[in-house]
């Protein structure tokens, strides 16, 4: 059975199927992730005064991920152009080329992730806060039954707004050392994880459902990378329109992360 | 005629492609310089023009890279309803920022 209108135009909608179906498509993920940056805006007007986070998301990874993106989306739109001109050769380095910078971004958010989890705020029982990246426990570290040590780089502060903003001139002079704490001080323990607080909820989901997409997308345009050249033999023009259909996708996850990156990283 | 189905130079869209990277390197650079910058005390303004530079970015990559600047009508269709819904979206966020009960005061 033949699947119409996979190549040629539709006359009513002067489109093939696909590419209709993933502008449907894309125009339903614009109102997820509108869903969750109109969160954002909630959750953060709604924090008390002085305890929205600045700074606490490193720039220059933000940054590099940002350019990798742009450029697997150049890779991509090359990889569309080089079917076009029936060139199949260009069209796999382009795509092997698009691979590897989503695996590169994908790389460097595991090692953002990584960062969070193991820095750790504890709230001391003389009102204080140590907060910084663990070091080390103790062999007999217990937080239930209040035995051993645990060793942070980072500092004490006496006021939890002084953690939120780090770009102020004083968490910047801030003198970081390590910081060993007994469990039997510790009243309350947490790492930088989705639970830590609202941003951390916030970043770690629309960042996670980003890098989900990222993943989805990487695996299709593997697929289509390794597994292509059957169809490239048999039907090119389709193969083409495949190839569009999916770096219309990509374009959107760049789309997403231009605006999580200054959102996140920048304000 | 939209872009997919006009003839293709892969040449040009190599020149295009570069284009488009130095000014989306240009773009985040000058998001980050914005950010950093002293503009007063607090983040509203900061915020509106990193924002801004984020839309001229996000203008290449859609108008350019996804051929949406020579598209058919029925996609520009979809996306203008796609932008209201967004729009209402953002609009009941904003409404609810000061739906507060009758009475009560934010400080």
């Amino acid at each position: 059975m033949d699947i119409p209108y996979t190549v040629e135009s539709r006359p009513d909608t002067g489109l093939y199927n696909a590419k209709l179906g993933i502008w449907l498509f894309l125009a339903s993920e614009v109102m997820l992730f509108g869903g969750l940056f109109s969160a954002y805006v909630l959750l953060r007007v709604g924090a008390a005064p002085g305890m929205w986070p600045h700074g606490w998301l490193n720039v220059t990874l933000g940054t590099i991920n940002t350019l990798l993106l742009a450029l697997s989306a150049i890779t991509t739109l090359l990889a569309w152009a080089a079917c076009k001109v029936r060139d199949f050769t260009k069209f796999r380095i382009f795509h092997a080329c698009t691979i590897l910078l989503a695996l590169s971004f994908l790389t460097i958010k595991s090692f953002e992730y990584h960062d969070k989890l193991i820095h750790y705020e504890i709230v001391l029982n003389n009102g204080t806060f140590a907060d910084g990246h663990l070091v080390e426990k103790s062999a007999d570290f217990d937080l239930a039954k209040k035995t051993g040590t645990i060793t942070l780089h980072g500092r004490i502060v006496d006021d939890e707004k002084e953690l939120m903003d780090l770009r102020t001139p004083e968490a910047r002079a801030a003198k970081l050392g390590e910081v060993t704490v007994a469990a039997a001080d510790i009243v309350k323990m947490g790492n930088y994880g989705p639970r830590h607080n609202t941003f951390t909820a916030i970043y770690f989901t629309m960042t996670g459902l980003h890098a989900l997409h990222i993943l989805g997308g990487t695996i299709v345009i593997f697929y289509m990378w390794a597994f292509g050249g059957a169809m490239w033999k048999t039907d090119p023009e389709r193969f083409t329109n495949r190839i569009e259909v999916s770096g219309l996708f990509w374009h959107f996850v760049d789309l997403v992360w231009i605006f999580l990156f200054p959102v996140l990283y920048l304000t | 005629m939209s872009e997919s189905e006009k003839p293709v130079s892969l040449n040009s869209y190599v020149r295009l492609c570069g284009v488009v990277f130095v000014i989306v390197l240009c773009t985040t650079s000058a998001m980050i310089a914005t950010s950093f910058a002293h503009l007063g005390d607090g983040w509203t303004l900061k915020v509106a023009l990193i924002l801004a530079i984020a839309v001229v970015n996000a203008f290449l990559v859609a108008g350019y890279l996804m051929h949406l600047l020579s598209e058919k009508k029925l996609i520009y269709g979809v996306l203008i309803f796609t932008v209201l819904f967004f729009i209402g979206l953002m609009g009941l966020t904003m409404w609810a920022m000061s739906d507060f009960p009758t009475g009560t005061a934010v400080r």
